[in-house]
């Protein structure tokens, strides 16, 4: 999360609100009391929605006057610092925003957005650093996870990521993903095999 | 084709055979002999072209590298580094193990790379060959996929140091340069260009088209990631198109490329389906350029290649030919090459420098790749194309 958040109070106009947006580039404010309460949330196209017309030539619209509570949206869905990244990836899904606050003991702590939680899965991907890519289809059974990673530390190779996929439909196969630090993945593959797995990638031609 | 021949130095030592992690291990500096051997065979290689490698100084490694590195490297190469201690800079892992004297024969590699950069600035002659370099994975403190120091970013800084050149790099191994990549990600004097495999499945996964620099380095590090199974042609398309285009609107003072020989389909760590058609025209198109932007100051390194016995000899002997005389080597290999080596390659060697129709099944995603690899080439090469609209 970040934790240097841009808020207004409710009473703010919204043009206050349009140039907050536009000179930190970011898409939401959090409305907040005296007591840093947050009673609501504006986005980038709820002012929109207020502004007139591109094609309206006024210099200081009325419109922009307004008290930006008039457009905020209430009450605010918020997380607490406690949560983990997935419930917050289920209430973005689920709730359709890109947005929420974070809130400890009533008071604003923090924002997560969209952007963090894609960070995140990046993170969790370990595409970010050096490593190859190696896909095993497995029984679904239990222990078969440590019986793959011990052929991978027996051979003294960092694992970077491990993400674990269905096998397309059928429940009893699920497909184990592992970037590895290592440029040479031949003799992980051959061990691999050599204990009877079945390695989907790297395969060794492009009709397999 | 141009007509011309070149004054060129090719750096060598047996010595180089010294960088050698164990008997299993890919990374094989035999192929370095191997293309020597092949080169005298054809009678290409005269003892006053060849330049023996110095050993890189401490302080020139530390023009790239971490003091403590090289330390760390150091204590390696004499068994006074626990693996606990050598984890920390990517030592004692499976692709780069510790092995007596590692610092040494490390040094040389550079040395030779640095040996290669005075031959051609010092004017000795126009062109010069390091293939015992091209160590492009070395990051400032942490040795990875097989390369212990940074031969090439070392070098890099040390043309910008001593003679103040600005230098495009050149990469067509098919692992991503990173190394050299990120050294020089917020320079402006440094151009990077990058053709590899995609780091989807392949090492070291880096290599997107939007890593285009930092900063002042802005719109200075050029990567075009290729599909799997790509075949010459696709590669060779993407290739011209690119250092043609980055040639003009970095106009460098000198190239350096990186020659690794690892896109070939015989290569056993990579997924790409090049034949000796990628390895003629590589070195064609560098020469060309250099001549034309450079006054022909280009120095070319070695780098990855995996099978050392059909693929790289005859690769990296293409380089040569065309450094000295702009032409490539057709017809039947030396028979005395083959016989000296076939002994020891666990393959049957190939006879001919072409390679003939059907190396590898027909792959049936053909036009697919070739039409994502021209997407992405634009994509990787539309910054340059609006700069250069608009400052012209």
């Amino acid at each position: 999360m970040k934790t240097n958040v841009f808020t207004l109070p409710p009473d703010a106009p919204i043009s206050e609100a349009i140039k907050l947006l536009n000179d930190n580039h970011i898409r939401h404010i959090p409305i907040i009391d005296k007591d840093k309460k947050v009673i609501g949330i504006v986005s980038d196209r709820d002012v929109r929605d207020a502004s007139p017309s591109i094609f309206t030539k006024q210099v200081d619209p009325k419109e922009l006057k307004n008290a930006i509570k008039t457009i905020m949206s209430s009450p605010v869905v918020t997380v607490h610092p406690l949560d983990f990244v997935e419930e917050i990836a289920a209430i973005f899904y689920e709730e359709e925003f890109a947005c929420v606050p974070v809130v400890q003991d009533d008071i604003l702590v923090g924002i997560i957005t969209e952007k963090d939680m894609l960070y995140t899965l990046i993170q969790l991907t370990g595409t970010h650093v050096q490593g190859s890519q190696i896909e095993i289809k497995v029984p679904n059974r239990i222990g078969i996870l440590p019986e793959v990673t011990s052929i991978f530390g027996k051979r003294k190779v960092q694992i970077t990521s491990v993400l674990v996929y269905p096998y397309k439909d059928d429940s009893s196969y699920k497909v184990l993903v592992f970037r590895v630090q290592t440029m040479n993945p031949l003799p992980i593959i051959n061990d691999l095999k050599a204990h009877n797995h079945h390695v989907l990638w790297p395969n060794t031609s492009e009709t397999e | 084709m141009m007509t011309m021949n070149c004054n060129a130095t090719f750096i060598y030592s047996e010595e180089f055979e010294k960088y050698r992690f164990n008997d299993d291990h890919p990374f094989n500096q035999t192929r370095v002999a191997m293309t020597k051997d092949i080169l005298e065979s054809e009678n290409k290689l005269d003892k006053e072209q060849i330049l023996l490698p110095r050993k890189a100084t401490d302080e020139e490694l530390s023009l790239f590298h971490d003091p403590s590195y090289i330390d760390a490297v150091k204590r390696a190469s004499v068994g006074n580094l626990t693996e606990d201690e050598g984890f920390e800079f990517g030592l004692a892992t499976e692709d780069t193990p510790i092995f007596a004297n590692m610092h040494d024969a490390a040094s040389l590699l550079v040395g030779g790379t640095l040996t290669a950069v005075d031959a051609v600035l010092q004017g000795k002659s126009e062109h010069a060959l390091n293939l015992g370099g091209g160590l492009h994975h070395g990051f400032k403190r942490k040795a990875s996929g097989f390369c212990i120091y940074n031969d090439g970013a070392i070098a890099i800084k040390y043309i910008r140091q001593k003679y103040n050149l600005r230098v495009l790099y050149v990469d067509t191994d098919a692992h991503h340069g990173d190394g050299v990549q990120w050294a020089f990600y917020d320079d402006s004097e440094v151009c990077t260009l990058s053709i590899h495999e995609t780091g989807r499945y392949l090492f070291p996964g880096t290599g997107n088209i939007n890593e285009r620099g930092l900063k002042a380095g802005y719109g200075y590090s050029f990567n075009l990631p290729i599909d799997a199974f790509t075949e010459d042609e696709s590669f060779m398309e993407v290739y011209e198109s690119a250092f043609r285009e980055v040639v003009e609107y970095f106009k460098p003072d000198v190239i350096v490329t990186q020659n690794g020989a690892d896109s070939h389909s015989f290569d056993p760590l990579t997924h790409l389906s090049s034949t000796m058609k990628t390895y003629e025209y590589i070195p064609l198109l560098a020469h060309e350029l250099a001549h034309e932007y450079c006054n022909g100051k280009w120095i070319a390194l070695g780098g990855g290649g995996y099978d050392i016995w059909r693929v790289v000899p005859r690769a990296w002997a293409q380089i040569w030919n065309v450094m000295t005389s702009n032409k490539i080597f057709t017809g039947d290999l030396p028979t005395d090459w083959i016989t000296k080596w076939e002994g020891k390659s666990p393959v049957s060697l190939p006879s001919t420098w072409h390679d003939p129709e059907g190396i590898y099944k027909i792959i049936p995603r053909k036009a697919e790749i070739t039409e994502k690899n021209r997407k992405m080439l634009d994509k990787a090469l539309q910054f340059t194309r609006n700069k250069m609209k608009f400052s012209n």
